[in-house]
């Protein structure tokens, strides 16, 4: 007498409750759902050409991305996410494997000159080029939403990976260190 | 006297009211003097998702990028863009997220279609299950009592008159 449809409901509710357990392990793994999927990736970086923030480095131009491999950072004085983040930075540069193989670019969005060059000072440089976007304009053309976000660009200057949020030193490892390797093949 | 206060306090109350509704975050500053052209703007902004806040307008939100978007818009729509275009240009770099009506296209189907089918499939269940409750309770289910039951009826009622 029973047929299957009288357990349609059950079905559903089961299916239901799976797909919550699966978006619930996804955010647990920090893939949170404000965190938006660019469209930028796969797409050429935009054009900038942003002044230098300080005297001793150049400041940054679409133009330098081709032919090596680059992380754009962008980071600001006022943004308490990046103080965690600049020293995972700091240390990353520092690597001897990293070096040569990764230009790091640092984008000081939306930032008085010299708060920005003031937390240099404090923290120190790990940018082999600062540019200085005050107006966020650059920002915008990446897509940048927040800050601190970076993107990693190909030898050919197409964005490859973007990480919104600070990196962790979870996310060095297992992101971009791979995504680098494979991009210096 | 009191009631006079009241009336007052009570006035004063929908007065603030009416002034508090249609406040936006769009600040003076930002206004075109072209009055066209800032409605223009304001038909674009409202449609403009606030990447930082998610669920608001660009028009409606403080943030600072909601600002940032909201000069920028009007300087794409001063340089001679079209609506289209203008909004383009931000869908370009933010993608469709921006839209705070999502487009119709293959990988929003289930977004658009997918509450119509749901109500279709509620619609058909519900059909299927009172057509099966009046099928059963219906003529075909029916039967006239056998004896055993007539008898038993025929008590029951003669109890109940003289109860």
């Amino acid at each position: 007498m029973r047929r299957w449809t009288t357990l349609l409901p059950a079905a559903v509710f089961f299916v239901l409750v799976a797909f919550f357990a699966w978006r619930l392990v996804l955010i647990t793994r920090g893939d949170a759902p404000n965190l938006i999927p660019s469209v930028m990736i796969d797409k050429p970086a935009p054009a900038f050409d942003l002044p230098p923030l300080v005297l001793d480095r150049p400041g940054v131009q679409a133009s330098g991305l081709q032919g090596k491999v680059t992380l754009i950072n962008f980071f600001s004085s006022w943004c308490i996410p990046c103080r965690a983040e600049h020293p995972l930075l700091v240390n990353l540069m520092n690597r001897p494997d990293i070096k040569g193989r990764m230009t790091l670019i640092g984008i000081d969005y939306k930032d008085r000159p010299e708060d920005g060059r003031g937390w240099l000072d404090r923290l120190g440089n790990p940018y082999d080029a600062i540019g200085m976007d005050r107006d966020g304009r650059v920002g915008i053309d990446f897509g940048v939403y927040g800050v601190p976000e970076s993107y990693l660009i190909d030898r050919q200057g197409r964005i490859r990976y973007k990480q919104v949020g600070p990196f962790t030193a979870e996310d060095i490892r297992e992101k971009l260190l791979p995504l680098l390797a494979e991009l210096n093949k | 006297m009191r009631l006079g206060v009241r009336l007052r306090g009570l006035f004063m109350g929908l007065m603030l009211l009416a002034v508090a509704g249609p406040v936006m975050a769009v600040q003076p500053d930002e206004v075109l003097k072209d009055p066209a052209m800032e409605a223009r703007a304001r038909a674009l902004g409202r449609d403009l998702r606030c990447m930082v806040c998610q669920n608001q307008s660009i028009d409606d939100s403080d943030a600072d990028l909601a600002r940032d978007l909201r000069v920028l818009l009007r300087q794409r729509l001063v340089a001679g863009d079209s609506d289209e275009q203008a909004k383009q240009y931000l869908v370009d770099r933010y993608g469709d997220y921006v839209l705070l009506r999502p487009p119709f296209k293959t990988t929003t189907l289930v977004l658009w279609l997918g509450p119509a089918a749901l109500l279709l499939a509620g619609g058909w269940g519900a059909v299927m299950f009172f057509r099966r409750r009046t099928a059963s309770a219906g003529p075909a289910g029916e039967r006239p009592l056998d004896e055993t039951e007539q008898r038993r009826l025929k008590r029951l009622l003669s109890n109940d008159r003289e109860g």
